[in-house]
């Protein structure tokens, strides 16, 4: 975050009530003060809107969200400037996920086309499941046959969930998926949230088991899927590899309490995303607490005086 | 004259009780609509207009797709209960048509389709209300929506309707005054001064264009300075709820970003 710092800008009126400082100035003052960064950043000299000139093209290297035009790095997205050296990028404050290799992503298959399934993860296209990125029954290394794409249906339907990871890009930015761990595979024993991408931050893990009796993907396309508990012991796979279990599109037994419990954990994400706070698994847990504390049912937090409750509680605790 | 409305009376004011290059009130909604990536709504007046943008998104027809650049979509579908008297107009309707049409090639040139290659951009329009300058209040609309959406601008599109009563001009026509005075759509980009639409559908005088035409582009700046506002607080909201979340802070500024997060 120390990096950030505002541009030596002529200032017009845009900037009118904020303060301007000399770069060097501003970064001493954001390393003194850390606490006041973040009213400094909400304070509008970080934000910008479509059309507005931010620096010299010459000076600086134009990023994403941006262009050049008369020699100016021009704004062409709302939302917040951001500087790495010479670079100036401007972060759109809502927009489409924006993939890159090695994220972890939940989809749903939209359409089942020769060797390949087409899946719809919240990007601007279609991303492409390959036949040969899946694990297939009967060995986890093995030659892909006739037989496997005449039955493709079987491994994944259109309209079926999964999650998997950004393998690599096509030439015209469509991402490559892959589903060859044994975490990756069909989803099923729960229910799926959407929220804007941009409150997914990136996770040492995005799989969360809550104490609740609950799991959590976070995919960070904004997609998250809560479901059932499963036992480390009882994962599909390992040795085995029960390709019967992996495909699988029957639901287990799910318990009263557990339903409960999913639809508590759904709804805490829904009203956390209508108040755009960002997603943790700790702020998850804390607002999981309450929510049994306040002795409400899991709909009860869907009206407006419960959800601003529940967030002011939990941002205050943090 | 006695039964008409008298268009401009002699103090100078109009039959909304408006001066001559007065703008009506406007009101600009930014609060997400469903599932849509970015949706506003908008109103000059008693004129109301509920613009949603999905995408860039995949092209649901193969045949629409462009392999360099991203489609754009308008639909645009009139509320029977928008004006006056009760209308059913069907979508295929000559008039709603031109219209969409209208607006896609106003924002052809302006959204920055070569970043979004085989994609789609839909722009659903949902007029609710109409009181004059329908045509001003959907670019306005599709304007924030497509911000709001964080699809890519070379600037803001920002339109604005004027008219000629005899010899005097007159700046955002009611429906009233548009029945009866010739009129002129345009559409500007504040920052270069170009002008994205120019349209008319009445007959105008030729000397009387330049005069109409430099007024509106001028009261376009006046709106964008209205859009930019309502850009920015919705820009500073969206921020402040996010930092206020994680990043473990001082109280102060906590309570700051709680109290600007409950007016959603």
């Amino acid at each position: 975050m120390i990096t950030f710092t505002s541009f030596p800008l002529p200032s017009e009126d845009a900037f009118n009530g904020t303060r301007q400082h000399h770069p060097d100035v501003a970064e001493e003052i954001m390393i003194d003060l850390d606490d006041e960064q973040d009213q400094w950043e909400a304070g509008g000299s970080k934000l910008t809107y479509p059309g507005e000139a931010l620096t010299s093209s010459q000076a600086y290297m134009r990023g994403h969200g941006t262009y050049v035009d008369n020699e100016e790095v021009i704004a062409s997205v709302a939302g917040t400037i951001e500087r790495v050296n010479k670079l100036v990028t401007v972060r759109a404050i809502r927009t489409r996920y924006n993939p890159e290799v090695g994220d972890l992503v939940v989809g749903r298959i939209t359409e089942v086309q020769p060797r390949r399934w087409k899946v719809d993860a919240n990007s601007r296209q279609d991303a492409v499941l390959m036949l040969s990125s899946v694990n297939l029954p009967g060995g986890v290394q093995r030659r892909k046959l006739e037989s496997d794409e005449l039955q493709m249906r079987t491994f994944f339907e259109e309209g079926d969930l999964l999650v998997a990871e950004v393998q690599a890009f096509f030439s015209d930015g469509a991402m490559s998926l892959h589903t060859r761990s044994l975490k990756y595979g069909k989803l099923r024993n729960g229910q799926l949230v959407t929220i804007p991408p941009i409150l997914v931050r990136r996770l040492k893990s995005h799989f969360i088991a809550l104490p609740c009796g609950v799991d959590l993907i976070l995919g960070l396309n904004g997609y998250i899927w809560v479901s059932k508990h499963v036992k480390e012991s009882e994962q599909e796979g390992e040795e085995g590899f029960d390709a019967e279990a992996v495909y699988s599109n029957q639901n287990d037994t799910i318990d009263e309490s557990t339903r409960a419990a999913i639809s508590r954990v759904t709804n805490i994400i829904r009203v956390l995303a209508s108040h755009f706070v960002p997603l943790t698994d700790t702020l998850l847990l804390e607002a999981y607490e309450w929510t049994v504390d306040q002795e409400g049912g899991a709909k009860d937090l869907l009206q407006e005086d419960v959800g601003d409750a529940l967030v002011a509680t939990i941002t205050s605790r943090l | 004259m006695a039964s008409r409305v008298e268009i401009l009376n002699q103090g100078g004011f109009r039959s909304d009780g408006r001066r001559q290059y007065e703008l009506r009130d406007m009101s600009i909604d930014l609060s997400p609509q469903g599932t849509a990536d970015g949706a506003a709504v908008v109103a000059h007046g008693l004129t109301q207009v509920m613009v949603s943008v999905f995408g860039p998104r995949e092209a649901k027809m193969r045949s629409q797709t462009i392999h360099d650049r991203a489609n754009i979509n308008v639909e645009l579908n009139i509320a029977a209960f928008s004006t006056g008297e009760r209308r059913k107009r069907s979508r295929g309707d000559k008039r709603i048509l031109e219209m969409a049409a209208t607006i896609k090639s106003t924002f052809e040139p302006v959204v920055q389709t070569n970043l979004y290659p085989r994609c789609q951009i839909d722009i659903y329009v949902q007029v609710l209300q109409q009181d004059g300058g329908l045509l001003q209040t959907c670019v306005n609309a599709t304007t924030l929506a497509l911000i709001n959406a964080g699809i890519p601008l070379l600037d803001f599109v920002c339109a604005v309707t004027g008219g000629v009563h005899s010899t005097s001009p007159l700046l955002d026509l009611t429906l009233l005054e548009e029945n009866d005075i010739p009129h002129v759509t345009v559409a500007v980009m504040p920052k270069t001064a170009k002008v994205t639409l120019v349209t008319m559908e009445t007959r105008l005088h030729v000397d009387r264009f330049e005069e109409i035409f430099r007024l509106a582009a001028d009261a376009g700046k006046v709106v964008h300075a209205e859009m930019k506002s309502a850009v920015r607080a919705r820009t500073g909201t969206l921020v402040a709820a996010m930092g206020a979340g994680p990043r473990a802070g001082a109280g102060e500024t906590e309570k700051d970003g709680d109290g600007r997060m409950n007016e959603y």
